[in-house]
């Protein structure tokens, strides 16, 4: 067969099994987009602004576990895509970015719309091309795809000068069934050695604790994990990235961990002797001061990036493979061993735990006459049956989301959590909403997120892609308000918004469905009549106690054991109550 | 401590960018930095020196490693090795200083490979610390230029850096 380079392009991401490309056309890209044109088996999804596609590509990618594919023009359309890719290079989420380039010869100097993609991205990126030859586009495509999904997955940018999809040049055309690159070998089983010794560690523990994360999603090891908790009887906690693999209405669950974890995760973290680090990687907002974390615990680390271990925090025994088939080997030996975890430790070591979850550090004032967004997210969980595809933003609403939100299941909550890109939740809803129609998508946001991708509103309604936007609009940059008061005694420098718009007229105006909600008794009726309209994408403008805080919080280079709780009046306060 | 990492990194435009990005991206020091092709026309050999804790080189050779162009590498300093740099020297000369200048230069095995009436370019090679002994060994203001090519280095024994 003999194509041309923009019909290889296509023809590579249809035998690839490509079902929908995210993207936004451009004078570098036309030829691909002629042949876009030509054939109806891979669905171009038209976003309004380049950093949505690549969001949208992300959502996707994050809630079906396929890559997620990204197609923008050279320059600005390149340079727009750059801050979706960062905030899937770190998360680790696979994704294919095809980013059309000036004409090969002239490179370099300076033409209409050229920008050196490959060198802007390099350090964002799990790898880049450029191609220089249209014979070898397909294989660089496969290669994409490969270095993308496999290991620890991540962006790869495949940049295509426009003379490489000259329809005039045609050359024969296969796509490899499988590519090699000889410096890339990701390891996939753990070395026997240390899966023993940590297990042998693991089965004398007497405070141990499963700490887990974004690789236990992305390595597709819920179930392993969850059979390896109820095996051993351990606690769990998760990172904000890793919220669904285990479930969360699970007894052993103790809350997420970090700074805006629950006391008794926090504080079950710092008085452990033994710590599994399960697809974690040690993450500032995870460990608060590292001097202080964890300092009596033995720490074993698994993780398919040998990179991650010993990164920030030494550990004792690294463990070098992908998650599931190293969970599996750990769960047989753990089955063959005759010695079994012991049984009073574990018994004082929960009674311990209780007793920190008795301090029931996630209650707010349930009778207040504001709507309390903690509510509101216990309430979409409620009418959602706990089943909805959550996607965010950055900020409070966020960790209102993370908290208040049980996920029982893996790929369910979808935000930026390494990067923290805001105006990431209403493209990444679209992306999880067109591979999951039958499924509800929520965008939880709020009034200053939202506003920075509004736009592919638009895109909701073309691609009739109906999602239920939540808005928590406290007229604040809540997280940039929170940190003020607590830390510049409350000098709330540009974080209020004084002219924001009309959110309801807004969403109207985008052709979809708008409601403003103020009083505590209308959110469930709300949130009930949204879910009904399965057809139409709904916004929520929910106006929420704006001077509410995240608790728990650890404050900035603080330990695990020193966290501000919220107290009963609502106000907090510094105690510790370690 | 002074670590060499030897690399054997795929021959590809960027492959270089690659490595100096790495470096400034994570804030790890470079003190040096060769490169160079090898008898194998796909690959490249780099010689890096840098300094650091021995958790700092670790993440180094880890983050290099992660790098899809980056094929193999040691890190030279971990066992046995022979260090060699290059370096020219052009001296300004007069009458009486021009046979001090060779005495020394003959010390340091070094060879004089180029003479005007006031100049002469001194080549040596050998480790960088014999480099620094000849450069101090010199006055200071006879000296109008010096090149030097950074360390590159190979161990020793059987045991090398190939695929």
């Amino acid at each position: 067969m003999e194509l041309n380079g923009a019909q290889i392009v296509v023809q590579s991401l249809k035998d690839e099994g490509v079902e929908y490309i995210f993207g936004y056309p451009g004078g570098a890209v036309l030829h691909l987009y002629d042949a876009i044109f030509q054939q109806d088996d891979v669905k171009h999804i038209l976003v309004r602004h380049e950093q949505g596609a690549t969001h949208a590509a992300d959502g996707y990618a994050r809630a079906t576990g396929k890559p997620g594919v990204v197609l923008v023009t050279s320059g600005p359309g390149a340079t727009n895509a750059v801050t979706g890719i960062a905030t899937a290079y770190m998360d680790s989420i696979p994704m294919v970015v095809i980013s059309g380039q000036v004409p090969s010869p002239v490179i370099g100097s300076d033409a209409f719309q050229e920008v050196d993609m490959v060198g802007i991205t390099r350090p964002c990126v799990k790898h880049n091309f450029l191609v220089k030859d249209v014979t070898k586009l397909a294989e660089t495509i496969k290669k994409a795809f490969y270095v993308a999904t496999t290991g620890r997955p991540g962006p790869v940018v495949v940049d295509v000068p426009k003379d490489i999809t000259d329809p005039r040049i045609k050359v024969p055309y296969k796509y490899p069934k499988k590519v090699t690159i000889r410096s890339y070998n990701p390891a996939v089983t753990g070395h026997k050695g240390q899966i023993k010794k940590a297990v042998d560690l693991l089965l004398t523990a007497q405070k141990p604790i499963i700490y887990s994360g974004g690789g236990v999603i992305l390595g597709e090891a819920s179930k392993e994990l969850t059979e390896f908790a109820h095996t051993l009887g351990f606690p769990v906690t998760n990172t904000l990235m890793g919220l669904g693999a285990y479930p969360a209405t699970d007894k052993q669950f103790v809350g997420m961990l970090g700074m805006h974890g629950t006391y008794e995760a926090n504080m079950a973290m710092h008085d452990s002797d033994v710590i599994i680090a399960i697809g974690a990687r040690f993450d500032d907002r995870v460990t608060g001061k590292l001097d202080e974390f964890c300092p009596h615990a033995q720490i074993i680390h698994i993780d398919v990036d040998p990179a991650s271990i010993s990164k920030t925090v030494k550990v004792a025994i690294p463990i070098v493979g992908e998650v599931k088939p190293v969970l599996e080997q750990m769960l047989e030996m753990i089955r063959e061993s005759k010695k079994k975890p012991s049984k009073k430790a574990l018994e004082s070591w929960w009674k311990q735990i209780d007793e920190w979850r008795a301090v029931k550090c996630m209650e707010y004032d349930r009778n207040s006459r504001l709507i309390k967004p903690q509510y509101v997210i216990e309430q979409l969980y409620e009418v959602t049956k706990g089943e909805a595809y959550v996607t965010s933003d950055v900020g409070q609403h966020q960790m209102w989301a993370a908290q208040y939100y049980p996920f029982d299941k893996p790929r369910h909550w979808i935000n930026s959590g390494g990067l923290g890109t805001m105006g990431f939740g209403l493209p990444a809803a679209i992306g999880v909403k067109l591979a999951f129609p039958d499924s509800e998508v929520a965008c939880v946001t709020g009034d200053g997120s939202i506003q920075m991708c509004i736009q592919e509103l638009s895109t909701a309604l073309q691609y009739n892609a109906p999602v239920k936007i939540i808005n928590l609009n406290n007229s604040y940059l809540g997280m940039v308000r929170q940190w003020q008061e607590f830390t510049y005694e409350s000098r709330y420098s540009h974080s209020y918004m004084d002219a924001i718009p009309d959110f309801v007229k807004l969403a109207e105006a985008y052709g979809h469905v708008g409601m403003r909600i103020d009083k505590p008794e209308e959110v469930r009726p709300a949130l009930e009549e949204a879910f009904a309209m399965k057809d139409r994408t709904v916004f929520l403008d929910i106006l929420t106690d704006r001077t509410e805080n995240v608790y728990p919080m650890i404050e900035a280079g603080k330990a695990h054991n020193d966290m501000t709780l919220r107290v009963a009046d609502g106000t907090s306060t510094d105690r510790e109550l370690a | 401590m002074r670590h060499i990492i030897s690399i054997l990194i795929e021959n590809e435009s960027g492959a270089l960018s690659r490595v100096a990005g790495l470096f400034s991206a994570r804030g790890y020091n470079i003190e040096s930095l060769t490169v160079a092709p090898t008898e194998d026309a796909s690959l490249s050999r780099m010689t890096l020196v840098t300094r650091g804790s021995d958790d700092i080189i670790e993440q180094i050779t880890k983050q290099l490693n992660k790098l899809i162009d980056v094929v193999k590498l040691i890190d030279l300093a971990e066992s046995d090795h022979i260090e060699r740099e290059l370096m020219m020297v052009k001296i300004k000369t007069s009458e009486h200083t021009r046979e001090e200048i060779r005495g020394i230069a003959a010390i340091f095995r070094g060879k004089i490979i180029d003479v005007t009436p006031t100049t002469y370019v001194v080549e040596m090679t050998g480790p960088s610390s014999k480099l620094d002994a000849f450069i101090a060994a010199i006055d200071s203001d006879t000296i109008i230029e010096v090149v030097r090519s950074g360390p590159t280095g190979i161990s020793r024994g059987e045991k090398g850096l190939h695929l």
